[in-house]
């Protein structure tokens, strides 16, 4: 399997969820099967993915995936020790691993070579890190949504692309919905915390 | 009575509803910082390079709570694709409390050489740019956090030397 599909088959998993999905091909590719006001593209800005998702799940109470590549994660290293450090329960990063800069054309990354991005994240203090190759990725994900517990999903796969055109919707009419999702989701927490209180 | 700089950034911080800040220090900023982290009303977040801090404050800023980044002027070279790209791109309101080494009164040589490159690089970025010289400066630091959630733009408050210095 490659990226492609594997984003295919987590869509029903992160379909209702808050979802910041990494730049390039992945983007493009969650657009094209699964557009949702939910998902927020990143358009530029390589290897912050990570980082944006994890502001967001210790902003509010809602669950948070961050689809990123180990490409992009190559490139912001930094963020692994900052999510260890700061636990939000709420947040899943999981990283497509294809060994490749895919949406470059393919070039390899170091993680085929002598690089675990498993062992990354734990030698950086993150406490639940699940490696799992492509055919298992619904499966592991769903176990990190139902866990309540931050978890870093590396999901081994194959290189290789799909044909696929640009995200043609601005930059701010993709933070406006996805914002609006949020505040959404919040006002529905705020509803159920009440009425809870009142039973 | 000298102006405590520190406990006044962050009360401005504190009446302008910024509930997220991620920092990365510099000698300059080390109360500040330190202000922040004791203060229960604000996330505090240090982050491992500014670019990172900046995609923190997206995520913070999406998830309802104002954000701000505190970092040294050194750095603005690691922050131009994430300006570029995220903060103007997607119109995201940046406060960036700059450290501004490397102007009158600094001791290390090397931090001149960014500090010849901070204005010209913010104004090649068309960041609306403050600098604060003398301590009574920070009383525009509230105005400028309104004009930044208004603007929805990347600010930069750049604090030198003698502004730490308390102006002596
Ligand atoms: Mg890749």
């Amino acid at each position: 399997m490659n990226r492609s599909e594997v984003l295919k088959a987590i869509v029903p998993i992160i379909s209702d969820e808050l979802v910041i999905c990494n730049v390039g091909l992945p983007s493009q590719e969650l657009f094209l099967f699964d557009d949702q006001p939910s998902n927020f593209y990143m358009l530029g800005a390589m290897g912050l993915c990570s980082s944006i998702g994890l502001g967001l799940a210790l902003s509010q109470y809602s669950k948070v995936i961050a689809i990123e590549g180990d490409g992009s994660i190559l490139t912001n290293l930094g963020a692994l020790p900052t999510i260890a450090n700061n636990v939000a329960n709420n947040f899943v990063l999981f990283i497509i691993d294809n060994s490749s800069y895919g949406s470059t054309g393919d070039q390899p990354t170091y993680t085929g070579k002598k690089t675990s991005l498993t062992g990354v994240a734990a030698a950086c203090g993150c406490e639940c890190v699940v490696e799992c190759q492509a055919e298992d990725a619904p499966d592991a994900l769903r176990a990190a949504m139902e866990s309540d517990r931050m978890t870093v999903i590396v999901c081994k796969c194959q290189p290789g692309n799909i044909p696929v055109s640009v995200i043609e919707l601005s930059p701010v009419t993709i933070r406006d919905r996805f914002v609006s999702e949020v505040e959404r989701r919040a006002v529905k927490q705020k509803r159920v915390q009440k009425l809870t209180k009142l039973s | 009575m000298p102006i405590n700089l520190d406990r006044r950034i962050l009360d401005e911080l504190i009446a302008n509803d910024i509930e997220f800040v991620t920092t990365v220090p510099c000698k300059q900023l080390a109360g500040v910082i330190l202000e922040i982290e004791n203060e229960d009303r604000i996330l505090h977040v240090p982050s491992n390079r500014e670019d990172e801090g900046m995609g923190l404050c997206v995520g913070a800023y999406m998830g309802g709570k104002k954000s701000c980044i505190i970092m040294q002027n050194t750095a603005i070279g690691v922050t131009i694709n994430a300006l570029s790209t995220l903060i103007q791109f997607y119109q995201f309101p940046l406060p960036m409390l700059i450290s501004f080494r490397g102007e009158v009164g600094e001791a290390i040589a090397c931090q001149v050489e960014m500090a010849i490159h901070t204005k010209p690089l913010l104004a090649e970025m068309n960041i609306p740019t403050y600098h604060f010289h003398n301590p009574s400066d920070v009383e525009e630091f509230g105005d400028i956090l309104k004009y930044t959630q208004m603007s929805k733009k990347p600010v930069a408050i750049l604090t030198d030397s003698n502004f730490w210095r308390g102006g002596g």
